[in-house]
């Protein structure tokens, strides 16, 4: 079915099919006696209406939290902002509309201007708007509106769009699920259905004409699909796909702020990938016990100035402060390639790829390395922090970039200003030079991150992007494999400890195969946490780490699959 | 009239909360008061109009205030800016 998921489950109840009552427009305009009455009637609709956003921000509050709220405060300003006020009474005033017609065109041509701006933030304020406006026309022509609040049994709502009204409001014990025409996954509805737990299919495109008020239907929002009147058989069916959901859901639940440890007693750190300060929460909330992989690409992408020193200090501190003493690792820019920025000139280059990029790129653009250097260095006295270089191959590198940060180290010692003596430094290994060398390398630096995404290009000389040789790109190839248990192995045989910061560590494939090589750290976007854990905690290491060894003797991509999919099979059941 | 650049350094903008912020502590201030981005000009006490000026994290505006308290309206404006957590 066409859909988009915007929060998964299984949902089997009746169907509410919401529709909002049609708003009729009087087109007749107001004769100049009238005028007066006219802005009385929009003024006492704009006093019921904000007597309505401060119930349901009680309601909200209440349902779920102050943050949620927030958005119907947002609708209070919108109510109360002079531009809005003074479109409706220029209407009523010198058009000599009716209050209804001046409050339903003032609101639709502020939503037009706001929708017409090229940012998806401020296209969705528009809905905000008509959210607003539509209220105040309500209540301009006496109109009550159904409320989802007002359910006595359990339903699933099906509509032509969810107003944030709709589903902050809506009565949880009654409504297991909805279904949208319109919608796609970053609106509100979709994300807030995330936060309350509800399945949830938006953009169905014409589900409400396919749902009778009343059926009995089951939402399924794992496949997409919604099926109205099912058969006992397929009740049956859907009972047990429901159960299985929420029984995976109850133990991953249950399981995310755990510790990563094997039934005998292995422990590993399973951390989140983060692109921003915006996503530390979420990393948080799924039980991530640090960061592997703060990307900095975001201080230097889409503006056409450099990033100054105090502003990467802010931001560096507020993630480290955020984690609040647990550990953080930052890797200084890596930009180039295919990811270039304005700010930065790029020569055109024939292969990007294996161009003047990352830690190149430093040792001829000191002017951005150092700042960045000086940032982190300050940042890392606010809580555990630990810093790492992109696409390094050689020792003189590190050599070189040591020194560049004894310079700033006494750079910030003469200026008086606190930083971390003892900063914590580190690289990726994802080029093979430096996974040959990588017992060389773990002598000169403090941990290795491995970036199993170019890792695995560079090792099998493949081009992730060209379509014609995309099933080449095998991030548990046999020989990748071996380079990610050559760079585990050098590291340990020095003291230090090595993560995987790639798509493989979140996989829970590839994590299994990270486990059996011993790997310390396993970082993955917040998402995966949760599942990755829950795999860590049902395994056995001992017998992990032979099913491994077993795979490093297999020829073949299909042989190493075939053996891990039935590990899998047996740990998790 | 003061007036003051400013450079947008939080990395959401001047997008929702601190939009809300900042309308609703310029809707304290006798002065009218502006903000300007590009040409563009919005009126610093109208959310809508604050909203569809699009300031964006790195974007240079300024504000400017006009009346009895337009220098403490500046500053309490450019401090709130300042001081934003994200």
């Amino acid at each position: 079915m066409k859909g988009i998921i915007a929060s998964p489950g299984v949902a089997i109840a009746k169907a509410f099919v919401l529709a909002h009552p049609e708003v009729v427009i009087d087109e007749k305009l107001v004769a100049a006696q009238d005028v007066e009455k006219e802005v009385e009637k929009f003024r006492e609709a704009v006093a019921k209406t904000e007597d309505q956003l401060n119930g349901i921000i009680a309601i909200t509050e209440e349902r779920l939290s102050a943050k949620e709220a927030d958005v119907f405060r947002a609708h209070l300003m919108m109510l109360a902002d002079p531009m809005f006020e003074e479109a409706v009474l220029d209407k009523i005033q010198n058009s000599n509309f009716n209050a209804g017609k001046a409050v339903s065109e003032a609101t639709a041509e502020v939503a037009a201007m706001l929708a017409s701006l090229d940012d998806e933030y401020l296209k969705e304020r528009a809905a905000d708007i008509k959210d607003v406006g539509g209220r105040v026309l309500d209540n301009v022509l006496g109109i009550v509106r159904t409320s989802l609040s007002d359910l006595n049994e359990p339903v699933v709502v099906f509509a032509n769009d969810l107003t944030p009204s709709d589903t902050a409001t809506m009565n949880l014990d009654y409504v297991k699920g909805f279904a949208t025409d319109i919608g796609g996954r970053t609106s509100h509805t979709s994300i807030l259905a995330r936060i309350i737990g509800i399945p949830a299919i938006v953009g169905t495109g014409d589900i409400t004409s396919r749902v009778n008020h009343g059926d009995l239907v089951v939402l399924d929002a794992i496949d997409c699909d919604v099926i109205v009147n099912p058969t006992e058989d397929q009740k049956k069916v859907y009972d047990g796909k429901y159960e299985a959901f929420m029984e995976r859901k109850r133990e991953l639940d249950k399981i995310k702020f755990m510790p990563a440890e094997t039934l005998d007693g292995h422990h590993v750190e399973v951390v989140a990938n983060i692109a921003s300060p915006n996503d530390v929460k979420g990393a948080l909330e799924n039980g991530a016990e640090g960061c592997g992989l703060f990307r900095t690409e975001f201080l230097y992408m889409n503006r056409p100035d450099l990033p100054s020193e105090e502003e990467q200090f802010e931001a560096y501190k507020s993630v480290v402060a955020g984690m609040d003493g647990k550990p953080v690792v930052i890797r200084t820019l890596d930009i180039g390639g295919d990811k270039a920025a304005e700010s930065i000139q790029f020569p055109p280059e024939m292969n990007p790829f294996l161009g003047w990029r990352a830690i190149r790129m430093y040792f001829d653009r000191l002017d951005i390395i150092k700042p960045q250097m000086r940032a982190l260095l300050r940042a890392g006295v606010y809580g555990k922090l630990h810093v790492m270089f992109p696409m390094v191959i050689s020792a003189e590198e590190i050599y070189k970039m040591k020194d560049i940060i004894e310079e700033c180290k006494a750079e910030l010692r003469a200026e008086g200003v606190e930083f971390d003596e003892n900063l914590s430094i580190g690289i990726m290994v994802e080029t093979p030079a430096a996974a040959l060398n990588a017992h060389l390398l773990a002598e000169i630096v403090e941990f290795f991150s491995i970036g199993t995404n170019d890792l695995t290009q560079y090792v099998l000389a493949v081009d992730r992007g060209n379509e014609m040789i995309a099933d080449l790109y095998q991030p548990l190839h046999p020989a990748v494999i071996r380079a990610m248990k050559m760079v585990i192995d050098a590291s340990h045989g020095a003291g230090k400890w090595s993560g995987v910061c790639g798509e493989t560590a979140g996989d829970e494939k590839g994590a299994l195969v990270l486990l059996g090589l011993g790997l310390d750290e396993f970082s993955m976007s917040a998402g995966s946490i949760p599942a990755v854990k829950n795999m860590i905690r049902k395994a056995n290491y001992a017998e992990v780490k032979k099913g491994i060894e077993e795979c490093l003797t297999m020829y073949t991509t299909e042989e190493v699959n075939a053996k891990l999919d039935q590990m899998l099979k047996d740990i998790l059941g | 009239m003061v007036e003051k650049l400013f450079v947008v350094k939080n990395e959401t903008g001047l997008h929702a909360r601190p939009a809300s912020l900042f309308v609703q502590k310029a809707a304290k201030y006798k002065s009218t008061i502006k903000v300007k981005k590009d040409g563009k000009e919005a009126n610093a006490k109208s959310i809508i109009s604050v909203l569809s000026l699009g300031a964006s994290f790195g974007s240079e505006i300024t504000i400017i205030a006009d009346g009895p308290d337009a220098e403490e309206a500046v500053a309490g404006l450019v401090e709130l800016l300042d001081n934003l957590e994200e």
